[in-house]
């Protein structure tokens, strides 16, 4: 016999545990940001309130702000266009090559950056041109970001029910632009908008390929980011972070809020 | 809603799939022009791979050939062969309305507007969908969700009609009323139908005829009724129904008889080692010495009929019924008797 025990939603142990572990990870960010606001980091509050740092922050580096967002959406407008047909052709080839293909793709997300950012550059740094544009850095954030699109939408293509659901429109004499475009999309639709999100929020984070691929005259908000806290003085960089959070959460929230329509509106 | 009525004829068509597998083996079949015939069979019987070779899902191997009426359809792409399909699950466009998901194939075809709004509307009439126009498939039952699909489906006008399992996700009480509307609303529509089940009641009731399927074969073709009767083969003999065996000793083969209960009686002739009798088709009268008798081992009261089993010298136990006011009760001693007509002599390579 067992003993009885009123079972609990969520026992106060585990309660204090969350609580622990949310504070350990809340602080340093609260505190990163507060020192972008104070006159002095090492004499604190006391030093008195600033917007300054921000001010100079906005100065030195508000174009790469600028540079990431235009890259993050470039990136997952590609990446959709480009990996859509893709997902789809890989879903409905059931050859061995098809299965090969998928894993290299996969490749850039486990190798990491820096040595997809060299091979990058050893293959098309003499382009001058190109080296020194914004694209190289989108196109190593396509490479980079790609297999998330590709195996997102493709598990939703292959899904059953799809497959009837293409078959119907068939019998019922849609092409194949007719059937993607009226039927296939849309049913994928909340997949490739969770990806689309995927890769604009890694594209707007991405730091070790950019690093890699960035010039003095194209650098994204991380790269910046690592340059105020290198060179400049800790309540720079701390402002810097201040700034990436006060541009970056509202815009991933509203984006998330913008999916979560679209997944009420499609799914099923 | 009158539409065309189309022969479909089905010449030496077979499938391998890409692994290797026998999907159907060389089969021909004639659907008869505006006829509703089933595709009978158990699982892995091949009447789903033989329904996608008509519909064009699949392609028949080499040497088939597939005719719509006079027109050789074998190598016609699925999008231009015309035909309707409604699938196991109804496949409807989640994201679109009843009326849109009704109208697809109309739009496709390139029909004017109000053309289109006529026709739909019509087709929402028939299938008694009116006032649900503008429900997504999400916000129907299962039996709403069914007509949806086969408005969408004969709404183009098609050829023929292929119905995959039409009643399958549907539960057993809206399954039989459903049958029956459904059975009704193609002798409305006249369109040659081609209904692959495998529930034997359900084919019954809506198909002129019968094609019963086993590993990848098309066994008998013929009337529900007449297969019934007259099964030609012991699969299909019992895949319509419950069935007796009786063997036969060299003397009855010789004789034409049949012996029961050490009593010998007269049956068909022909050389069949066993003959074979629906329970229904098994008399059980008062007990007398003069005819064959059984002893009662098991009586199951199922509501219309009474279900009984029957212990029997030099034959396997017997199964019989009779009507619910049967008035024979377990452990009786009984008699019984089978009319000559009624023995089905069969063929049986199992």
């Amino acid at each position: 016999m067992g003993r009885q025990r009123a079972p609990r939603q969520f026992p106060f142990t585990l309660a204090i545990l969350t609580a622990l572990v949310t504070l350990f990870m809340l602080i340093p960010m609260a505190l990163s940001m507060t020192a972008g606001l104070v006159n002095n980091y090492s004499k604190g509050l006391a030093s008195g309130l600033t917007t300054r740092w921000l001010e100079q922050v906005w100065e030195g580096y508000g174009d790469t702000i600028l540079w990431s967002l235009t890259i993050a959406s470039l990136c997952a407008l590609i990446t959709i266009v480009v990996g859509v047909p893709c997902a789809y052709a890989l879903a409905r080839t059931r050859s061995r090559w098809a299965r090969l293909f998928e894993e290299l793709l996969t490749l850039p997300v486990a190798v990491p950056g820096l040595a997809t950012g060299l091979a990058l550059i050893l293959v098309y740094g003499q382009f001058r041109s190109f080296r020194q544009s914004f694209l190289f850095i989108l196109v190593g954030h396509i490479v980079f970001t790609l297999p998330f699109v590709v195996r997102t939408v493709s598990s939703a293509f292959a899904n059953r029910e799809l497959i009837t659901l293409e078959e119907a429109a068939r019998t019922l004499g849609a092409g194949f632009t007719r059937r993607l475009l009226g039927v296939l999309i849309p049913a994928v639709m909340p997949a490739i908008i969770a990806s689309a999100l995927m890769v604009f929020t890694l594209s707007v984070g991405e730091f070790n390929l950019t690093w890699m691929l960035h010039t003095p005259l194209t650098r994204t908000l991380p790269v910046g980011l690592a340059d105020s806290y290198a060179s400049m003085r800790i309540e720079v960089g701390s402002a810097y972070t201040l700034i990436f959070f006060i541009v970056v959460l509202p815009l991933l929230w509203a984006l998330q809020a913008i999916a979560n329509e679209v997944q009420k509106r499609y799914g099923t | 809603m009158e539409l065309e009525r189309t022969s479909v004829q089905i010449v030496q068509c077979a499938k391998t799939y890409s692994d290797g597998t026998q999907g159907l083996l060389p089969s021909s079949l004639d659907v008869y022009p505006g006829e509703v015939l089933a595709l009978l069979g158990p699982s892995g019987c091949g009447k789903t791979t033989l329904l996608r070779l008509i519909a064009g899902l699949e392609t028949v191997d080499q040497g088939g050939i597939i005719r719509f009426g006079t027109q050789e359809v074998t190598n016609v792409p699925v999008e231009r062969r015309q035909i309707g399909m409604v699938f196991q699950h109804y496949a409807l466009f989640p994201q679109m309305t009843v009326q849109a998901n009704i109208g697809y194939g109309l739009r496709i075809k390139g029909v004017t507007e109000q053309q289109l709004k006529q026709t739909v509307g019509e087709l929402i009439d028939l299938v008694q969908l009116k006032g649900l126009e503008h429900k997504r498939p999400a916000e129907l039952s299962g039996g709403q969700r069914q007509r949806v699909a086969l408005a969408r489906a004969v709404a183009v006008r098609p050829k023929v009609l292929l119905l995959d399992e039409p009643l399958t996700a549907l539960d057993a009480k809206l399954k039989v009323t459903l049958r029956d509307e459904l059975a009704e609303l193609l002798r409305r529509l006249g369109i040659t139908t081609i209904h692959v089940t495998h529930d034997q009641q359900e084919a019954l009731a809506i198909a002129d005829r019968l094609a019963v399927m086993r590993k990848g074969k098309i066994i008998q073709v013929g009337e529900g009724e007449a297969l019934y009767r007259h099964p030609k083969h012991m699969f299909v003999a019992e895949f319509l129904g419950r069935i007796n065996r009786l063997q036969r000793t060299p003397e009855d083969i010789l004789n034409h008889t049949v012996t029961i209960a050490q009593v010998t009686v007269p049956c068909p002739q022909g050389p069949w080692p066993e003959l074979f009798v629906r329970p229904e088709d098994i008399e059980l009268r008062p007990y007398d010495l003069q005819q064959a008798a059984a002893i009662i081992t098991q009586r199951s009261f199922l509501g219309d009929r009474i279900h009984y089993r029957l212990e029997v010298i030099g034959q396997a136990g017997l199964t019989a019924e009779a009507h619910r006011d049967s008035p024979y009760l377990l452990g009786d001693r009984v008699s019984f008797a089978i009319a000559p007509e009624h023995f089905m002599p069969c063929e049986n390579d199992q």
